[in-house]
């Protein structure tokens, strides 16, 4: 990989530090009229989540993480791995439950998901920001009750739980927000 | 997508600029120091190591944009000129972020017959008024270290001054000199302290940060004739009581270029018509750079000098 030094540390960029890859969230320069000059670097590991902060003397460089986001279809899960498809070339990406984390719970079949491959391996999936899913349980609809507020919990296909508002029933398809975990309306019938 | 061809900054923030540069010729003007113009691309650049030069391909051999208009002024200096000031660009390479541009604009401007001190509160109260101020704080920087970070500037071991280092910015670089770790705790530790006190002057630098000041013992120091005005915690000018001797001048670019080589750096032709002018006799005399497009971001409340600027790096 191509070696990136402080001045071209750009949000999103993907690095590698202490052997893990990181993104470049934040990058400033700081430097007095007189005297040496530092970058200032707040970096996210990506196998970990965490944020790490770090000064590098101006002009140092960091190798290139071999990270990429691809978007792949979700296929199956065999319980230990969950299988993601490239729909151009048909190869199979597994990916193990850090990879997936909480996104288990958005996990479609035939849905495309944002994954990104470290060295080839799935690092993280991330889920659409909207998702269909339908309502496999949830209490008896009250009719007449659409115009009143008030919402009831509903567990989804994937198994995830969302609240919606009372007038929604069993078997229904709703649009959700993968990032709030809320419900957005019933799916548009196509 | 169409090519974004408006300025970075608004039409007031520009207004504010042609005020401010008005402004600033009007206080020369009323103690009649005289404005210059000197060359912007110059034979031979500054031998510092913390700054590089923009090198210009010219139809007569390379030749280096300024890094400030130091080095000829002195030599009008040195030819008789008396007080002089000057506002024009200076250039350096790879100074990108919410304070530099890489193109900026500079004040720099010569006293006769004072010291740093006096200078540096000419500087202060300039300052002041500008951005309508009450007044400032003067610190010597040994007493503002000891104050703000309890460590020496002066005396510590170099491990105390790591501890303090690592505590101020986390994991630092592993190699870095007394003096570097002296400018990570400046620009890490206090720096974002001094954002609370206003107007700042800075004074007496340890000897190895005197640059081109000459030094001088204080209270059984030596240290650096030198002084800084920080703003809201932004640095923005730096001024010197003027080293005159020019065989001291010479060692001290002899030294730059031996440390310039250490770190891997290209060694920097030495500017001999700037030593030759200090052989002529450069008066007794105190400078000071000051960061026009910073002051004119604190003016108008904003933390980026890119919101003053008309076309910054990435749009010019």
């Amino acid at each position: 990989m191509a070696n990136y030094s402080t001045n071209e540390f750009k949000p999103g960029l993907k690095v590698m530090l202490d052997g893990e890859p990181c993104s470049i969230l934040e990058n400033e320069f700081v430097k007095p009229g007189k005297g040496q000059a530092f970058n200032r670097v707040k970096l996210r590991n990506l196998k970990s989540g965490r944020v790490w902060e770090r000064t590098f003397r101006s002009g140092e460089s960091l190798e290139g993480a071999d990270v990429m986001d691809h978007d792949l279809e979700y296929s199956y899960t065999d319980g230990e791995f969950w299988y993601f498809m490239d729909p151009d070339s048909f190869e199979q990406h597994a990916a193990d439950k850090a990879a997936v984390g909480e996104t288990e719970k958005w996990l479609k079949e035939q849905e495309k998901y944002e994954v990104t491959l470290y060295n080839g391996s799935p690092l993280s999936v991330t889920p659409p920001n909207f998702i269909e899913l339908e309502i496999t349980e949830t209490d008896p609809g009250l009719k007449g009750d659409t115009a009143q507020g008030g919402s009831k919990p509903a567990t989804l296909s994937t198994g995830a739980v969302v609240r919606v508002p009372l007038f929604i029933s069993q078997g229904e398809v709703i649009r959700v927000d993968t990032r709030s975990g809320e419900y957005v309306s019933r799916a548009s019938k196509s | 997508m169409a090519t974004d061809w408006r300025p970075g900054a608004a039409l007031t923030a520009l207004r504010a600029r042609a005020k401010l540069l008005s402004d600033l010729r009007a206080f020369f003007a009323a103690q009649a120091v005289m404005e210059v113009e000197t060359p912007l691309l110059c034979r031979a650049g500054v031998t510092d190591p913390a700054l590089e030069p923009l090198v210009v391909d010219t139809h007569e051999g390379l030749r280096f944009l300024q890094t400030s208009p130091e080095y000829a002024m002195k030599r009008l200096l040195a030819a008789g000129s008396g007080d002089i000031y000057q506002i024009s660009k200076a250039f350096r390479a790879g100074e990108v972020g919410r304070r530099h541009n890489p193109e900026y604009t500079l004040l720099e401007y010569y006293r006769l017959d004072v010291d740093h001190r006096v200078l540096a509160r000419e500087v202060a109260a300039l300052v002041s008024r500008l951005l309508a101020r009450d007044g400032w704080q003067v610190w010597p920087y040994r007493t503002l270290f000891r104050q703000l970070l309890q460590v020496d500037p002066f005396h510590d071991p170099v491990s105390r001054l790591v501890t303090a280092a690592e505590a101020a910015a986390g994991e630092i670089p592993d190699d870095l000199d007394r003096d570097g770790l002296l400018d990570l705790l400046m620009s890490h530790a206090i720096e974002p302290q001094l954002a609370e006190w206003g107007v700042v002057v800075v004074t007496d630098y340890p000897a190895s940060q005197a640059a081109l000041a000459r030094t001088a013992v204080v209270d059984g120091e030596v240290v650096g004739c030198r002084f800084e005005c920080y703003a809201d915690g932004v640095e923005l000018a730096n001024g010197y009581w003027e080293l005159g001797d020019p065989h001291e001048l010479r060692q001290r670019f002899h030294a730059d270029n031996r440390r310039r080589l250490a770190l891997g750096l290209p060694e920097r032709p030495i500017d001999e018509a700037m030593l030759a002018a200090h052989e002529a006799g450069l008066p007794a005399c105190a400078g000071v750079a000051l960061g026009v497009d910073r002051l004119l971001a604190l003016q108008l409340g904003t933390r980026d000098i890119r919101d003053v600027v008309s076309f910054d790096w990435s749009r010019s």
